[in-house]
């Protein structure tokens, strides 16, 4: 494999370009060259140390380090998913609902992933394991988040049809069932769409990432389409899971509708 | 058949009353006094505590979906989850004869809910809930947006309901209505629930 190593001057010149958008932003009075300079900065100091942290997981090889990583990584997804909520649960549950289901769906594709189709020696190894992790998360993230959202604003706005329901002898299942299953389709949605755009609209950025470091394209799709396969795995289980788990949450044993269970409606972001 | 005792929740109570085959109780009080919320706890639909026996059975001895098909609450507004109205009806054709004593064709199966006048709603919500033939009826207001014609309709049938053994607790703001389907009333004042001059 061959691949083109950067230096510092090659990303300096490609940062002139950031320095153009900054000069628009003056210029067209956009307003945006602070937070574009923050947001740039932000980048850069980020991806740094991640790099120096992943460099040094990738010498240590340890189980308990990179599980230590792997779990900050499902934690820092949790507080995402958290801040996408318009009317999140109340309580500990806002957070522990999510991240929970996020943690286990992400955690059992990942090491489906390395202990069958992968196979690192040792399985665990962060090379495999971190990159494989981030990923899953990321689309879990994202389907757990739309499918709570739209779980707890269905409830709220079809409130009435639910109690309706409900007033007609339903079960809490069977009378949350139609804004359960808005949910869920909202939830994997992204997933289907992206399966569906992939290759035509666009290369995804992992398979760029291995044709640029010099892997045949061929082993390069290969790849793609097993970390597709896990995403479209993980965000089904999470969402499947978060949701079915949150609509048990906002009803009770006597089969009630519980928005109390709700925390007060916030502004959005 | 309906015992109430110590029947509390946020906002009411505690309430303790009894309701007899075939009585309807009136159910009276100013706006925001704890009307809906008296009926809501009754079919089990928010938290509460109390007593509550029908037929000797406590509410807890019974599955709840199973008790709101016997305590049926009909809401001041209620709600539709599917786009006509015959699919809000387990069964159609059962309704068929209650929604004609309603005023209402057989046709309008297949009415979609978005067009349905605020009365029309009012009907098909009390024949949705008529038609499981429940033991209890928690009606809120059941004519208040109908015309005096319908509103004799849903009358005349309620009041066949009744004759039939079903109870009733009747929530309206029509004193001359209470007084003909009633002899008995409850008056709700700032969460308090008393028996009052019919």
């Amino acid at each position: 494999m061959s691949y083109v190593r950067l230096d510092i001057l090659d990303l300096a010149l490609a940062g002139l370009l950031v320095l153009l958008n900054g000069g628009l932003s003056l210029a067209l009075q956009l307003g945006l060259e602070r937070q574009l300079a923050i947001a740039s900065l932000r980048m850069l100091v980020q991806l740094s140390l991640v790099g120096l942290v992943l460099a040094t997981l990738f010498q240590l090889v340890s189980p308990l380090f990179t599980g230590l990583a792997a779990l900050a990584m499902v934690l820092f997804a949790g507080h995402e998913i958290l801040a996408r909520q318009e009317r999140r649960l109340a309580g500990a549950w806002a957070y522990g609902l999510g991240t929970g289901c996020m943690l286990v769906a992400a955690g059992v594709i990942t090491v489906f992933a390395l202990t069958i189709q992968l196979r690192p020696e040792p399985w665990f190894h962060p090379r495999y394991a971190l990159p494989l992790l981030g990923m899953v998360l990321g689309n879990t993230m994202t389907g757990i988040s739309l499918g709570m959202h739209t779980l707890t604003t269905g409830l709220t706005r079809e409130r009435a049809a639910v109690e309706g329901r409900l007033a007609l002898g339903f079960t809490r299942h069977q009378a949350m069932l139609p804004v359960i299953r808005g949910a869920l389709r909202a939830a994997l949605m992204p997933v289907v769409n992206s399966m569906a755009a992939t290759g035509l609209v666009a290369l995804p950025g992992m398979m760029t990432g291995q044709i640029l470091a010099g892997v045949e394209p061929t082993e390069a799709v290969k790849y793609q389409v097993l970390i597709m396969f896990l995403v479209a795995g993980g965000t089904g289980l999470g969402a499947v899971s978060a949701v079915l788990a949150g609509s048990r949450r906002l009803s009770d044993h006597r089969h009630r509708l519980r928005l109390d269970r709700l925390a007060p409606a916030r502004r959005r972001r | 058949m309906l015992s109430v005792r110590g029947l509390r929740r946020a906002g009411l109570g505690p309430a303790s009353f009894d309701l007899a085959d075939g009585e309807c109780v009136a159910v009276r009080g100013p706006s925001g006094a704890g009307k809906t919320l008296l009926l809501r706890a009754l079919a089990d639909l928010d938290p509460n505590q109390g007593e509550v026996r029908l037929d000797g059975v406590l509410r807890e001895a019974v599955p709840a979906p199973r008790w709101r098909r016997l305590m049926a609450y009909v809401p001041a507004e209620a709600g539709w989850w599917a786009e006509r109205v015959g699919e809000h009806f387990a069964d159609f054709a059962a309704a068929e004869a209650l929604i004609a004593a309603l005023g209402l064709p057989p046709a309008c199966r297949d009415w979609p809910i978005a067009r349905l006048s605020t009365g029309e709603r009012q009907r098909l919500a009390l024949a949705r809930a008529l038609v499981l033939a429940p033991r209890v009826l928690l009606l809120d207001e059941p004519t208040s947006r109908l015309d005096p014609d319908a509103a004799s309709a849903v009358e005349r049938l309620l009041g066949e309901r009744l004759a039939a053994g079903a109870g009733a607790l009747w929530v309206s703001h029509d004193r001359a209505q209470a007084q003909r389907v009633s002899r008995r009333a409850l008056r709700v004042e700032g969460g308090t629930v008393a028996e009052a001059e019919p």
